[in-house]
């Protein structure tokens, strides 16, 4: 680990976080008119944008339409200024499209899809600055944006990322403690019915841990669900108050 | 071209087998195929077998320029290609879903878990690297690619000897085989994935499936591990949620598989070893079982037939026995009829009818044309209560009155001796021919 002290002797990270300390989040929900449905959210200095149209006919081929549920469609990108090395990412490369993969098969089981047969919902998520957790700040932007959308789901669908470094799993790992090349869990979680929508996983981590890492992934994905919740019901109330009702 | 999609029909099959533990193969809930491996006459080469899901692995390497940020470090690449050989449904040169997903499990599976030290790799800081590069490809589709792939990468990587490099300041010699013995990779752990597929929104949990069981499975669950029981990956897809028990089951499966097939890679590179050192034969040709006369030959797989009798007696009794019915044909118009179900025929009622009446005015009756006729409407009679009495399709006796063209539309209206013309000119020419009674 390269001299770096990701976890000091006191317990405290190198941002100054505790072990099960989540980075700041900051949520707008309905940030574009245009789309039916848009969120804006920070995970620290991780930002993402989701936008989501739909559910409406289905766009191109239609023989991709399904007769008894909806296609949900997802792409993922980075900007170009998204990372320390300013970069041209082209689509369709590996790990983009994975990522589109990872975020469509946990939309697919999180939204009622059975409820539009023969339609698409889209959702585009875009990474504006990345600083770790890309993928759950990806999850966590959709989900807002999809409620926005009003489009119904099982359950809010809240994201997050653990690493495990001596013994003790840390939550919500930045760009510096990714780089490290511990071992790390992102989970999407159902926090209600406390299901997993996705879980995957990298590098080395002995069975015997994967349990606590499990626990404590769950417990942050929690908390991301307080914040998330609280954020869609400001912005209900808001919305509300401009109504005038 | 698409696969063709799995019937309904075979799909609850499949999935009915499933529920009771049953699985088409013969295996058990846990059990993994069989893992077979051979090696090519070259180092790195090697074809794995899982049950008949058959991929071919080859590594090679050259030197190149190392990575700008990774100077000291070697390159390793994985190619995985689902060729058209292996099944129709896959298209050359496209990146399907299923191929990213594929590709990234096993760049995941072996980069990320740095099983092979790439930093042995390097020759040259900043200036040259070895890149290794593994392609595998698929050459049968039997179900669980993901698995067979990652044992044959693992085996082609450990089997696999680079060339012996020396450096003079910054002059580069490699040696070719014959002046030096080229070097293994070294190789930290190996990691192999392991399957889970569940069924019926995670109630049923089946390893290693097949090809048939993936087409019904509603998701998978995959976990690469090494024997030391290190998860390298773990990556859930699928439309299903899982529970955190289920997770830590899968592992623990997984933990048992992997030491499993580890034992089996290192027996099968340790024979290779011996082989070669004797000098004995090797490559794809020798280690292939020769299957002239016996190819088509399948090995018996264990089917439960412990409770078969009870149960084909249980559902004999439960099934009601057929309802009695006559198979009276109907005669529609010429040359059409009908028999069996259908609609309400008028025409039998009026058949009926008419034999009550025969037999009334049976007695006073001395034309010798009608003789004949009521005498084979007597024995028509008994005939056809007997085969009533009998198996409900009988096509035996209708064979007899199919042949009668009669024209009911006419006949109706024709006289009661012309009726009766009609059948005995028939008998005398037709011969063996037989009348059914018609009468108004």
């Amino acid at each position: 680990m390269a001299g770096l002290e990701l976890l000091s002797d006191q317990g405290y990270r190198l941002d100054g976080r505790k072990a099960v300390e989540l980075r700041k989040i900051r949520a707008r929900m309905g940030v574009f008119a245009q789309a039916d449905g848009s969120a804006y959210i920070e995970q620290g200095n991780t930002k993402a944008l989701a936008v989501v149209y739909g559910p409406h006919e289905i766009r191109g081929s239609r023989s991709k339409a399904l007769h008894d549920r909806a296609v949900v469609n997802c792409q993922y990108s980075m900007a170009t200024f998204s990372t320390g090395e300013r970069k041209r990412r082209p689509h369709g490369d590996r790990k983009s499209s994975e990522m589109t993969l990872h975020l469509k098969q946990t939309f697919e089981a999180a939204i009622l899809t059975q409820l539009y047969p023969r339609s698409q919902i889209d959702i585009y998520v875009q990474i504006l600055q990345a600083d770790g957790g890309n993928y759950c700040a990806c999850v966590n932007a959709a989900t807002l944006a999809i409620m926005d959308a009003g489009i119904p789901m099982r359950d809010y669908v809240c994201a997050c990322s653990t690493g495990f470094i001596e013994d003790t799993p840390l939550v919500d790992l930045s760009y510096i403690e990714e780089a490290a090349g511990g071992p790390q869990l992102a989970l999407a979680l159902l926090p209600k019915s406390e299901q997993i929508a996705l879980l995957e996983m990298n590098s080395r981590l002995h069975e015997d841990h994967l349990e606590k890492v499990l626990d404590a992934a769950s417990k942050a994905c929690r908390d991301v669900y307080a914040v998330l919740d609280r954020v869609v019901r400001d912005h209900v109330q808001e919305v509300c108050t401009l109504l005038g009702e | 071209m698409r696969e063709p999609p799995l019937s309904n029909c075979e799909k609850s099959f499949l999935l009915k087998a499933i529920q009771e533990g049953k699985r088409l193969d013969g295996r058990e809930t846990y059990d993994y195929r069989n893992v077979k491996i051979s090696f090519g006459t070259d180092y790195g080469c090697c074809i794995v077998e899982l049950g008949k899901t058959r991929v071919l692995g080859q590594v090679s390497c050259e030197l190149v320029p190392p990575k700008i940020n990774r100077p000291t470090e070697g390159i390793i690449f994985f190619n995985l290609e689902l060729s058209p050989m292996a099944s129709p449904a896959f298209e050359l040169g496209r990146q399907s879903e299923l191929l990213v997903k594929l590709n990234r499990l096993l760049e995941r599976c072996l980069r990320n878990s740095k099983c092979i030290d790439t930093e042995s790799l390097c020759v040259i800081a900043g200036e040259k690297v070895w890149q290794v590069r593994v392609d595998l490809h698929l050459l049968n589709h039997e179900g669980n690619i993901i698995d067979a792939a990652s044992i044959a990468a693992i085996v082609a990587l450990s089997h696999f000897r680079r060339h012996d490099v020396s450096i003079q300041g910054n002059e580069v010699t490699v040696y070719t085989p014959e002046e030096r013995e080229p070097v293994p990779l070294s190789i930290h752990h190996m990691p192999i994935c392991v399957s889970f597929a569940f069924f019926q929104q995670g109630t049923y949990l089946l390893v290693d499936p097949s090809e048939r069981e993936e087409r019904v499975l509603d998701g998978l669950l995959v976990i690469a591990m090494n024997k030391h029981r290190e998860i390298c990956t773990i990556q859930s897809s699928g439309g299903i949620m899982l529970l955190k028990e289920q997770v830590l089951r899968c592992s623990k499966i997984a933990g048992v598989k992997v030491t499993e097939i580890t034992e089996l890679i290192q027996k099968a590179l340790e024979n290779d070893k011996n082989v070669r050192k004797e000098g004995g034969k090797c490559g794809f040709v020798e280690s292939m079982p020769k299957q002239w006369i016996t190819a088509f030959k399948v090995e018996k797989a264990l089917v439960d037939m412990s409770d078969v009798e009870e149960k084909a007696e249980e559902i004999l009794s439960r099934a009601e026995t057929p309802a009695e019915m006559a198979s009276k044909p109907v005669l529609w118009a010429p040359g059409t009829a009908q028999i069996g179900e259908g609609l309400e025929s008028s025409w039998r009622d009026m058949e009926e009818e008419g034999e009550v009446e025969d037999e009334d005015d049976e007695g006073g009756i001395d034309d010798p044309t009608l003789a004949v006729s009521q005498n084979i409407d007597m024995e028509d009679i008994p005939r056809k209560q007997e085969k009533n009495s009998d198996d409900v399709i009988i096509l035996s006796d209708s064979e007899e009155d199919e042949v009668i063209i009669l024209e009911p539309e006419e006949s109706r209206k024709n006289t009661r001796s012309k009726h009766y013309a009609v059948p005995s000119a028939k008998k005398a020419t037709g011969g063996k021919k037989k009348k059914k009674k018609f009468t108004l």
